[in-house]
């Protein structure tokens, strides 16, 4: 098991968005958040991600890696200078394979804030290969985004779960990755238990 | 933590607002006092000491807010912190590299620019030596600053009325260790010393905190 | 039952509610009763003349500067370790107080200092530090409206607020090598000989007791606005 969430509970700002969510996530799965748009996925990904403390999830061996909306690419160093410093922070040596395995060779030398769109999200999901982490954590990887390179993402995402990773990823698209599983965000929706915001128990005086 | 120094060393230089940008504008602020003040050199030896020290903490002002802005609005500093390097670590590493970027070239202009002020000879060994010493005291207290108003869009004017009540006893003790006639310079070198080290061992874990509460 | 229970803005309500009415009576009572016996039944000074009866708004309002900052760092150290709502709110109730006892701190020190120093304004190490605990106050009052979410709001200002007081106490002492002081030592101490006479002595107690109850009603009467502002927003958050 990689990944073991109990019963949490999520807020964005003061607000729960989503309550009682209970999942645990084993190595080769693939679980996909689906939801209307403010059902809570990005956030409950935030959680997972440990950007927000939470007790009620448990993590083994410290092998996240989170991708948000944005990418995290620095558009004044080259594609290899993005790839090398994140291969210093996680302390791994995988960046040539990376660069090699989503074909980003015949860019390297390019600045990264001269790529497309697409060549950036590319950049973004090289960070995650890089990071040897087990579980990746995928807000919408796939936003704006043409078809082909869609395909390219999923592939990654594909490979990476059959090498015994795990991805829990929102998105709108169909996606054809074996052994996925779907996760409705409107079933942790919060009904009518909005009410444990301390400031509107009780009356007062 | 080491390639995220290399990074933002890197990123300072080629963006061209880091060495250059600061530098010129603690030269600005120099250039500004005898123009306000008058050229009288007795009169500017005597305020030498205090504008150096106030021309270095405004330029160090200045960058404050590129230390944890730039991370923020691309996405960085969320993937920084889900990486495995704590937040404090990252914000030693930001600080550090703020050190070098601001306050190492400003310790080394403050000499030239302590000749323009007609700086007694004797107070230049003082200068540097408090400037070296004091300078990372400001970066980290301005990290601190700019981890608190990394969330605030036009943050600027905020960050600068936090972090410069905390400048103060830095500013009071380094500016009068250059002081000419002030009794034993030594000692107070020692204290800007202490708050430095005081600085470089609490302040990241600040940071921290107040990164986590912007993050959530 | 413990002391955490208050920290339920329910219940916190309902308590401060009932003892308001007996502070804010109390302290008006002791503030009318001690300024009227200090300014209109003691002596005049000697030295100073009758101008040493400003000590009877001076020394408690300093001093209730300084406690109003205190109280800050201990309910913001409150909220960082054990979360209690009401602790962050009362901290950021009490700014403003302390903001304006660090003002008229300032002011009745400034009209007593004309007689006695010659000058409105000197660079004396307690004058700063009291000019320098008031940018404090600025600063953390300002980052307060800073911020939207008021949970981070709440967060960041009780880090700066711990760090502020470091820093603040780190100039408090950093002014002693920087200038010489005019100001006489301690005015009130227990295990040193009194430096002020008991005539003076008794109706400035009566004062700083008067003050400090007039600041807990203050706070309170503050933290209650607080509190219901939390309320109506998290009404209107819910209707969204």
């Amino acid at each position: 098991m990689l990944l073991n969430v109990n019963n949490l509970n999520c807020r964005r700002g003061p607000k729960l968005v989503i309550a009682n969510v209970s999942m645990s996530v084993s190595a080769g799965e693939c679980i996909i958040l689906r939801g209307p748009n403010g059902s809570g996925k990005t956030t409950l990904l935030r959680y997972l991600a440990g950007l927000c403390d939470s007790a009620d999830i448990k993590t083994y061996d410290n092998s996240i890696a989170y991708s948000g909306h944005l990418d995290g690419v620095k558009s004044t160093l080259t594609v290899r200078e993005n790839l090398n410093f994140w291969a210093g922070i996680y302390a791994t040596n995988s960046m040539n394979k990376v660069i090699e395995k989503l074909n980003l060779e015949y860019l390297s030398n390019n600045l990264a804030g001269e790529l497309s769109a697409g060549q950036k999200r590319r950049l973004g999901l090289a960070r995650m290969l890089i990071s040897n982490a087990k579980v990746w954590l995928m807000d919408e990887p796939t936003a704006s985004l043409d078809k082909s390179t869609s395909a390219l993402i999923f592939e990654a995402i594909n490979s990476h779960c059959k090498n015994d990773g795990a991805a829990i990823i929102s998105t709108h698209i169909d996606l054809d990755i074996p052994k996925s599983r779907v996760l409705n965000m409107e079933d942790f929706a919060v009904k009518g238990k909005d009410d444990d915001d301390p400031f509107l128990k009780g009356s007062y005086q | 933590m080491k390639s995220l120094i290399l990074r933002d060393l890197r990123l300072a230089l080629r963006s061209g607002g880091g060495f250059a940008l600061t530098l010129s504008f603690f030269l600005i602020v120099v250039m500004m006092v005898p123009f306000g003040v008058g050229a009288n050199l007795d009169l500017l030896a005597r305020i030498a000491p205090g504008v150096l020290w106030i021309g270095a903490l405004l330029s160090c002002l200045l960058s404050l807010d590129r230390i944890f802005q730039l991370d923020w609005e691309d996405g960085t500093l969320e993937a920084l912190a889900t990486s495995p390097i704590p937040l404090s670590g990252i914000a030693t590493a930001k600080a550090t590299a703020h050190w070098i970027i601001t306050g190492l070239p400003i310790t080394i202009a403050a000499i030239p620019l302590g000749y323009l002020l007609n700086l007694e000879t004797e107070s230049y060994i003082w200068l540097v030596a408090s400037l070296s010493i004091g300078t990372p005291a400001l970066s980290f207290i301005g990290a601190f600053g700019a981890a608190i108003t990394v969330g605030i869009k036009r943050g600027g004017l905020l960050l600068s009325l936090l972090v410069l009540p905390l400048y103060i006893p830095t500013l009071m003790l380094g500016a009068q260790c250059v002081t000419i006639g002030s009794e034993a310079p030594i000692k107070l070198l020692a204290l800007v010393a202490a708050i430095s080290l005081l600085c470089i061992a609490l302040i990241p874990f600040a940071c921290a905190i107040a990164l986590r509460a912007n993050l959530k | 039952m413990s002391l955490w229970e208050y920290a339920n803005p329910a219940k916190f309500m309902a308590l401060s509610a009932r003892i308001l009415p007996y502070l804010a009576i109390a302290s008006s009572c002791l503030l009318l009763a001690g300024l009227f016996w200090g300014f209109f039944l003691t002596p005049a000074d000697y030295k100073q003349g009758s101008t040493v009866k400003i000590i009877f708004l001076h020394v408690p309002t300093a001093l209730m500067a300084i406690n109003a900052w205190l109280m800050m760092l201990v309910t913001s150290l409150v909220w960082l370790i054990r979360r209690h709502h009401v602790s962050a709110l009362v901290a950021k109730a009490a700014a403003p107080i302390g903001i304006t006892m660090t003002l008229i701190a300032i002011a009745t020190g400034a009209i007593w200092g004309k007689p006695m120093w010659g000058t409105y304004w000197a660079w004396d190490p307690r004058l700063t530090s009291f000019m320098i605990l008031l940018v404090f106050y600025f600063g953390y009052l300002a980052l307060w409206e800073a911020i939207e979410d008021k949970d981070t709001a709440a967060d960041l200002t009780s880090i700066l607020c711990i760090v502020g007081s470091i820093f603040a106490l780190l100039s408090r002492y950093a002014v002693n090598f920087w200038s010489q002081g005019l100001h006489q030592g301690a005015s009130l101490s227990l295990d040193k000989e009194q430096h002020v006479d008991n005539v003076f002595y008794l109706p400035l107690l009566v004062c700083i007791v008067g003050i400090i109850l007039l600041f807990l009603t203050l706070v309170l009467i503050r933290t209650r606005t607080e509190i219901r502002s939390r309320r109506l927003m998290a009404l209107r958050m819910r209707g969204i």
